[in-house]
This record gives C-alpha cells, structure tokens and sequence, in this order.
C-alpha cells in the first residue's frame, strides 16, 4: 500500500492518496480565483475598449498562454528555480544593459528589447520575478535573521537591476522590483533596528529624491494629486476623469456597457491602467468590492502557502511574491481612484497587456510549484 | 563566508518570519480599507456631484446654423452659391506616429514643407486634451478621395465637410451681390444674436448684407451625447434650423457681362433698368473684385492689391456720385417747358460762348475748344440734340436754382429711391437753403448757369441718372429701382411700393417733345451743326433696327482755359474729361432704360455712347431669355 510514489502515510496510519490536481502540481483554490479574476478582467476589457472583440480576443490568448506557462512553471521544482537563480539574475542584468545600449524606444523611455528570433519584450518584467527568486535564494541559505553584511549584499543585488530601470526610465517598474526585494529583506527577519533607522534615513532622503531625482514630470504627477485643478487639461486630466468616472458610478454602477466616461473617451488609458475606473464606473461599489474580495482571497491563498512552504526559501519566495502582488493592486487603485500619484503601473491581471499578465502568472506557477510539493501535514 | 555554517533555528527563524508575515498581512488589510474608504467617499458621498459632472461632459446642446440662401439671376443661374469645403483634421492623442502619417501627407502633395512647419508649431502650444485641430483647410476634391483612400494610414485624422459661399460668377457681378465674410463685432448689431450661435459668416456688402436675414435663415438646435474629443457620438434630440431663403435678383447675367464687355478695359459703370418694373438689369462697376477672397478672410497682400488708389476696386462706382453733365439737359429742358419758362419754339442764335449781364466771366459752349463759331440758331431740341450750352446758360437766368432744384428732386435726383442700395449715394443738388447750411455763403446766379449743364455742385450717380432717364422714358411714371425680383425660386415677383409721387407735366406732350430731342441725340441726321450728337457714333455707319433715345454729357474733372488748345494736347489721363451717356429703347415703346460713366473717357458721344448702344443691342437684340435658361 505504502508502494504509491504520490502517497502519504499519515499519522494515524491512514494513506492518503494524493488528489490528482495535487499530483499535475495544481492548486485549485488559486487557479479558481485567478479565473474568477480574468475572466471578469476580459468582461471589464470588452467594455473599456468600446466593444472590440479582437482586443478581447488578444487579451484571452495571452490569459490561455499564460495559464499554460504557468501549469508549466508550476512542473518545475522550486529548488531547481533558486539553483538558476545567480545565473537568471546574471543573464537579466545583461539583457538590461542591452536595452540600455540597443533597445526600442517608445514613449520616450527604452523599455523594449528587440531579440532576433525572439518576440519584443521588456527585461525588466524578467527582472519582477527574478529579483525575488534570487534574493529568497541568497538569504534563505543564511542564518536568519540576516548579518549586517548580509543585508548590505541583498541591498546591492536588488538595487543594480532597479537602477537600471530607473534609468530607462521606469519609474513604477523600478519601484514594483525594489519593493518585492525589500519584502524578501523584511520577511527574513530583518532586525527592528534596521527597518527604524532606514525609515528614518529614507524620510530624509526624501527631500533630495525630490529635488535630484525624480523628473519633472513625476513631480508635477505628484503636485497634480494634491490639486488636480491646477492643471485640468494636462497632468490633471486622467486623475479628474477618472475620478468623476469613479463617483458616477455610485454604489450600483451603470451596469456593464453603460460607462459614459470610459465609453466616450474621456478617460485615457482606460483600458490599461485606468481600467479600475471602467470597473468602478459600471460595476459600482457593489462590484468593486466583489473584485476586492476575491484580490483578498488571493492574497491570503499566496500568504498561506507563504507560511506553510516547507523551507526559509521557499517561504520568502512566496512572501515576497505574494505581497508584490498586493503592492500591484494598491498603487494601481490608489492611482486611480486618486490617494496616490499616477504610476505606470496596470491593474492586476485585469490591464489590457500580456506581459504584466504573463509575469504575474508565472509568479503563480511559483506558488503553485511551492504548495503542491509541501506536505501541509508535516507542518503544523 | 562562515555563517553559512552557522547552525540555524530553523523554529525561531519561522516563528519570526510568521509574525513578519502577519505584520504584513495586517498591512494589507489596512490599506485594502483605506482604499474601500476612498471608493466609498467617491461612490457614495461624492456620487451625486460626480454623476452630474458625468452629464454635463456628454450631453451638450449645440445650434445647427442654417444653410444659407442662394442668390440666382432672373433666369435662374447663381450667382451665389454654398459648396462643400473640406478641411482635414487630427485629433493629437489619438495620432500614434504623427510625424509618419505628417510624411505620408506630404508624400501625397497634400502638405507643404511650410504648412508642416506651421502644425509642429501649432502642436507645440496648449490645447484642450482630444480637440481636433486643423491640418488643412480647401481641400479639393481629388485630394480628399487621396487622403480617404490612404485614411487608415493616418490614425486620428478626419475629413470634415462645411458648407461655404461660393461666388461662381466672381468678379463680373461683385458689387451688386456683394460677399460673405467671417462676422466682426459690430456685425451683429440690430440682428437676433442668438440666432447667429453657430453661424461664422455674414453679409457684408451688397445684396448679401441687404438681405441677411432672408438668406440666414433660423438657427437649429441639437442635444448631443459627445465624448472627449468632442466627437459628436449621437444625436439625442434636433430642431431643425430653417435654411435661408433662396433671392432671384432682377440683374440679367447676360446683360451684366454683356456691359462688363463694352466697359472693355475702361473704369466706368453701367446701370440699366427695367422701365416697366424698375428693376435693375445691369449692374456694373469697374474694375471688380473677386468676392471669394473675402469668404475665408481675406490676405493682407490681396487685400492691399484691391487699395490701388487710382483702380479702386472696392468702390462701386454705379452708386457713387459725380457731375452729370449735360445728360441733365433733357431735365432741365422738360423744367423749362413745365415751368412755363421757355417754349418749344424760343430759339437764341449761339455765339459759341454766354456773358451774363453786369458780369465780366464769359461762359463758353463746349464747342469753342474745337470751333468758335457756335451752333447758330437753336431751339430747346436742337439744344439738346446738338446740347448746346449757350441755350441752357440763357435759360438758366430765368430759372432760379430753387426751382431746378425742386423739379430735379421729382424724377429722383439728391435722393436716393432705390429699395434695395441703402449704401447708394443721395447725389448732391444745390439749393439756396443747401449752399447756406453746408458753406455758408449765399448763392450767386452764375452757379445757376453751371448747373443747368450738369457741372458745378450738382453730382448724381449713374444709378440716379439711369433711375431719371426711366421716369423720363415712362413718361413720369415712378418705379422703385430694385435688384431683388423675388424672394424664394418659384414665389411671385416682388412689386416694391413706390416712394415717389409720379411726375404729372401740365402738358403730357412735353415727355414726347423732349423724348423726340433725346432720339435725335442719336439718329438725327442734318450735316454739320444739325445732326445728333451721338450719330456718328452710333447711327451713322451701322443704325441699330430699333429707336433710341439718348443723351451724352462730358464733365469736366478740370476747367480749362478759354484758349487752350483741346485738340492738339494730350492731357494726363486724370485730367480728362468723364463721358456718360443715358439711354432708353425702343424709344417709342421702352423697354429699358441706362446710364453709361466712364471714367476719364472723354467723349460722351464718341466713347460713353457706343457702349450704351452695345448694352441696347444685348437686351433688345437677345435670344429668349427663356430659351437660353431652357438650354442651361
């Protein structure tokens, strides 16, 4: 009996035979959420791009390459990933360098590299999963909480990659990575000290972020989200837009199809990162807060295979990831709904875009990978 | 290198990263509330404010001008007409590769090196977010089947279409139909400015400006749903606006050319008139304009072409005033006669100059620069036939101005009777009261003299003498002088009340007797010093198959002296004489009535004169109007 490769002996003598989504490396909790979550995405997307079918039609077949990507990724064994990690992180840091050197400009930032034989992409969304894998992989090897020197290293191999993108230049690309990194130092334990006085340091660094490093723009982005009137037609626009697009939709919403604002062109971007305002203009509260949950149970899914990885790796891994995602979803709503400054940055597997959605379902596979290899039972 | 092989907790680093992890966790909660807070505030409290906002972005309601009114000749051709005109537009933030697609534009000749310079200029400056902006404006018909064929490669352009005034007959009929041109301030005064909402041009001059609230029409409304790049998206309800009403004009588009062609190269202008309704067949002032310059707004540099101080093309001479010179004569003969001053039979013997007892100054006939011996004996028709001046200066000591004055005034002189020309001049015709008011002085009975040959103060416009010449043809009978026939293409035509008392003589056969002078003017035939003046002209080699009746006049622009040699010198163009002629035909039925004035012309017989004859044989001698429109 005790002959099954995929069987557990339990304690009270019991084999429990494991669940053949278990076996094909398939958390279902996960994967019914995130189809919840597309799936309503596509719904959103068909109106926010005024009914275009083919757009929709894109945005499904980057979902159906991505979800196969990861089922893939999630074949994969997380210790085999944190083994590559040096040298992923190596060849990323490369390809930015490359974009620094040879890469397609658009929108006046050189984001996009140009690979013969390869589709266009953008090495910085390597660099959202790497990062993590790499820094979970540096300090969960070491004894934790994290030496001093330790931290100094972890500091410098998250800040090179998030340098260069800065220097793109990619503001919310370059923020995602330095906070998923950050979130790898945080949950190894980091001691009090530390997070207090770089607190600290970091409110008075403040001061000289604004004055040598932020651009012009990014500042009058964020004079604008203190007062929008001060300039309603330029830097002012989206934020008014989709504010209005937001309070109109009031608590019921205007029903799907029905968004004047998004419908009519007033809101920019409406199908990438102001798509939250499609959402909230013709879903309402109602619906934002039923979109709110199921982020939440993802969130808290991703936290739960974060506290029950079997090994400090596999833990920060999941952590980190799985807070980054949240950090997605806030700024974006922050963004939008007009508490935080406009960043680039795309709603969550909902934004027209397949890379963002790629990226953030690889990241699942990673946590799919971790959980369905975990004996929960052990734990505990 | 050697913590590496340090010996881990692993419980307490666990223990530590689950209190790290719940930390976490707790974050998230919180700004997940924060977050819910804002969208409640925006949703909730905030909803009513924001949802009204929403509306007031989408729904607007916008006027609909109406299309203006056409302008047709009396057989129907246009004179004024609405085309399509289209201009290409982009709408920036939807532009993606903006400076391929200006590239392409170029490549298909559709932009100049300039006009792209000038957008990038434009594209520079602050905008409202989704405004179309214009890229070109005309363009033709061919350039837009160019750009609409090669449209989907110029994302977030467009092709809109306006209706614009277009003046298909340009200069030859400028100054009676006048133009269009984008409204000033100013413009509006005294018309329904809430009408105007929506509407960019105009009546400026001429029968444009006249009639403006005929063509205008009433402006429309529509409640439209737009999105931001002010696309309308649809219509959610339209009243129509009521389109302008379409003017006939009496003016005749052959006859209007076929004066424009006598006038040939010379400045002048030509007014004819329908005797029997007071229409106005002909209107012509050279040298012209093309109206169309106006539409758009005209260049400066055009602009400053059309201020040639000596050309003046803007200046519609048919309306403005000079001295009539002796095309007054048969005027001032039918005052005599009515006045009871002369008979038919009084005759003078000429001398070829007049002195007015107790006065030094010799006033001298027309002929004495050419011949000094006179006309010899002349009556009143041979004075005007012949327009002997020495007769009209003997008469003129017993006519006071007053009188002249108040008999002039009955066939429309010092007034202007048209319906239709408010811009038109009043003429100048002195009085006693007149020359007290405006200079002070009394006046003095030479200045009679001058004026019962049509110089000194008097001045009338050849619409005035053209209107006179009518009554004279009518035998008193007024019509108002009017270029509108009808309004509306198939309405019935306009009868315009008339302003003026007909002119009823004592004796009704006086009209016939100066009428009979008037045709000798043209057909007499007597050897020297007893034909017409005009028939060498006119009649002599080639007689036109109906009867004339007419009168030229010679006014001069400078006084000569007595012994200047008038045959032998060439003078300064400005210095020479003007020649009129007026004219009606058939002189024994009229049918229409003329005043030809060219400007520094000099013979009044020899230049004016077969011009006003080439003019009658158009009307007189024409095809069917009817035919000729049927063919059309």
């Amino acid at each position: 009996m005790n002959d099954n490769l995929y069987s557990d002996v339990l304690g009270n003598g019991l084999v429990r035979r494991d669940s053949l989504l278990r076996r094909i490396h398939i958390d279902m909790p996960l994967l019914l959420m995130l189809v919840l979550i597309l799936g309503f995405g596509l719904l959103v997307l068909y109106s926010a791009t005024n009914g275009s079918f083919n757009e929709v039609k894109r945005q499904a077949t980057y979902i159906g390459l991505g979800i196969i990507i990861m089922i893939i990724v999630a074949q994969v064994e997380v210790r085999l990933l944190t083994m590559l990690a040096p040298i992923a992180y190596i060849g990323g840091v490369g390809l930015l360098v490359a974009v620094m050197l040879f890469g397609d400009s658009t929108n006046g930032a050189q984001r996009w590299l140009d690979l013969p034989g390869l589709p266009r992409f953008q090495p910085s969304e390597l660099m959202k999963t790497i990062v993590p894998l790499c820094l979970a992989s540096f300090l969960g090897s070491r004894a934790l909480p994290p030496s001093f020197m330790n931290v100094v290293k972890s500091i410098f191999i998250l800040s090179v990659p998030a340098s260069l993108i800065l220097m793109q230049p990619d503001l919310g690309t370059a923020i995602l990575i330095g906070v998923s990194g950050l979130f790898v130092i945080l949950l190894s334990g980091l001691r009090r000290r530390y997070i207090v006085s770089v607190f600290l340091i970091g409110l008075a660094a403040l001061p000289l972020l604004w004055l040598f490093v932020l651009k012009e723009y990014q500042k009058k982005r964020v004079l604008t989200l203190l007062n929008p009137q001060s300039d309603p037609l330029g830097a002012g626009w989206n934020i008014i837009q989709s504010q209005t697009a937001i309070g109109s939709g009031g608590v019921y919403g205007k029903g799907w199809l029905n968004g004047v604002q998004s419908r009519l062109d007033f809101l920019p971007e409406g199908q990438t990162d102001f798509i939250f305002a499609v959402l909230s203009e013709e879903f309402g509260l109602f619906g934002v807060l039923m979109i709110l949950a199921l982020y939440l149970c993802l969130i808290g899914r991703g936290l739960y295979i974060a506290a029950m990885a079997p090994n400090m790796t596999q833990r920060l891994l999941a952590g980190s990831l799985t807070l980054t995602f949240f950090v997605y979803l806030f700024v974006n709503m922050g963004m939008v709904s007009g508490i935080l400054p406009v960043v680039g940055v795309p709603l969550p597997l909902i934004s027209l875009g397949g890379t963002s959605i790629m990226t953030l379902l690889i990241s699942f596979g990673i946590l799919m990978s971790i959980h369905t290899r975990t004996n929960i039972y052990a734990q505990s | 290198m050697s913590e590496r092989h340090k010996i881990r907790d692993h419980g307490l680093e666990r223990r530590i990263f689950l209190t790290r992890l719940k930390l976490g966790g707790f974050f998230i909660i919180l700004l997940m509330g924060i977050i819910v807070l804002r969208l409640m505030y925006l949703q909730v409290s905030q909803h009513d404010y924001y949802s009204t906002k929403s509306d007031s972005y989408r729904i607007s309601v916008q006027p609909v001008p109406p299309t203006r009114g056409r302008i047709y000749d009396r057989n129907g051709l246009l004179l004024a007409d609405n085309r399509p005109n289209y201009t290409l537009t982009v709408v920036r933030e939807n532009a993606r590769d903006f400076d391929k697609s200006l590239k392409l534009l170029s490549e298909l000749v559709v932009l100049s090196e300039e006009d792209v310079d000038e957008l990038k200029g434009v594209m520079r400056q602050n905008r409202v977010p989704f405004s179309a902006i214009p890229v070109r404006y005309g363009l033709t018909e061919e350039e837009v089947a160019t750009i609409s064929v090669n449209l989907f490669r110029l994302p977030g352009m467009r092709v809109t279409a306006q209706l614009e005034r277009f003046y298909p007959q340009g200069e030859a009929v400028a100054h009676v139909v006048g133009y269009v041109g984008r409204i000033a301030e100013g413009d509006l005064v005294g018309l329904d400015e809430v009408n105007y909402r929506g509407t960019e041009r105009i009546g400026k001059a001429g029968v444009e400006k006249f009639y403006e609230d005929v063509l205008h029409g009433k402006v429309g409304y529509e409640t439209v749903e737009k999105n931001a790049r002010g696309q309308i998206l649809q219509v959610l309800e339209r009243i129509d606006p009521i389109p302008g009403q379409d003017i006939v004009l009496n003016i005749d588009w052959q006859l209007q050319q076929a004066a424009n062609k006598a006038l040939g190269d010379y400045r002048g202008a030509v007014v004819a008139i329908d005797t029997k309704t007071g229409g106005v067949l002909a209107m012509v002032s050279k040298p012209s304009f093309d109206p169309n310059l106006f539409v758009n707004g005209i260049s400066r540099k055009d602009y400053a072409a059309l201020q040639d101080p000596v050309a003046t093309p803007l200046y519609n001479r048919a309306i403005a005033r000079y001295s009539p010179g002796s095309t007054l004569k048969p005027f001032i003969g039918l005052a005599a006669l009515e006045l009871g001053i002369r008979t038919r039979e009084h005759s003078i013997a000429d001398p070829g100059f007049y002195r007015l007892s107790g006065d030094s100054h010799v006033y001298h006939d027309w002929t004495w620069w050419t011949n000094k011996s006179g006309h010899g004996t002349v009556d009143l028709a041979k004075a005007i036939y012949q327009s002997c001046d020495t007769y009209f200066f003997d008469l003129a000591t017993d006519m006071d101005i007053d009188q002249m004055h108040d008999f002039l005034r009955h066939v429309g002189f010092g007034r202007n009777t048209a319906a239709d020309i408010p811009q038109a001049t009043a003429g100048l015709l002195p009085s006693r009261q007149w020359k007290k008011q405006e200079l002070g002085k009394p006046w003095y009975s030479g200045e009679t003299l001058n004026s019962s040959i049509g110089q000194g103060y008097t001045m009338a416009s050849p619409l005035q003498l053209a209107t006179a010449t009518s009554v004279l043809a009518n035998k008193g009978k007024w019509h108002t002088p009017s270029l509108l026939k009808r309004i509306g293409r198939e309405n019935e035509d306009i009868i315009f009340a008339s302003t003026m008392p007909d002119l009823i003589l004592k004796n009704h056969d006086d009209w016939d007797f100066i009428g009979e002078a008037m045709v000798g003017v043209v057909h007499r035939q007597g050897g020297y010093r007893d034909s017409g003046t005009a028939y060498p002209y006119i009649a002599m080699n080639n007689p036109p198959p109906y009867i004339m009746a007419g009168k030229s006049g010679t006014a001069q622009v400078v006084g000569m002296p007595a012994d200047f040699d008038k045959q032998n010198t060439e003078l300064p163009e400005k210095y020479r004489d003007h020649a009129l002629f007026i004219s009606y035909a058939p002189a024994n039925a009229p049918e229409i009535a003329l005043a030809v004035f060219v400007e520094h012309g000099v013979g009044g017989s020899g230049v004016a004169g077969p011009i006003a004859r080439q003019i009658l044989d158009a009307w007189l001698l024409r095809e069917s109007p009817q035919l000729v429109a049927n063919e059309r």
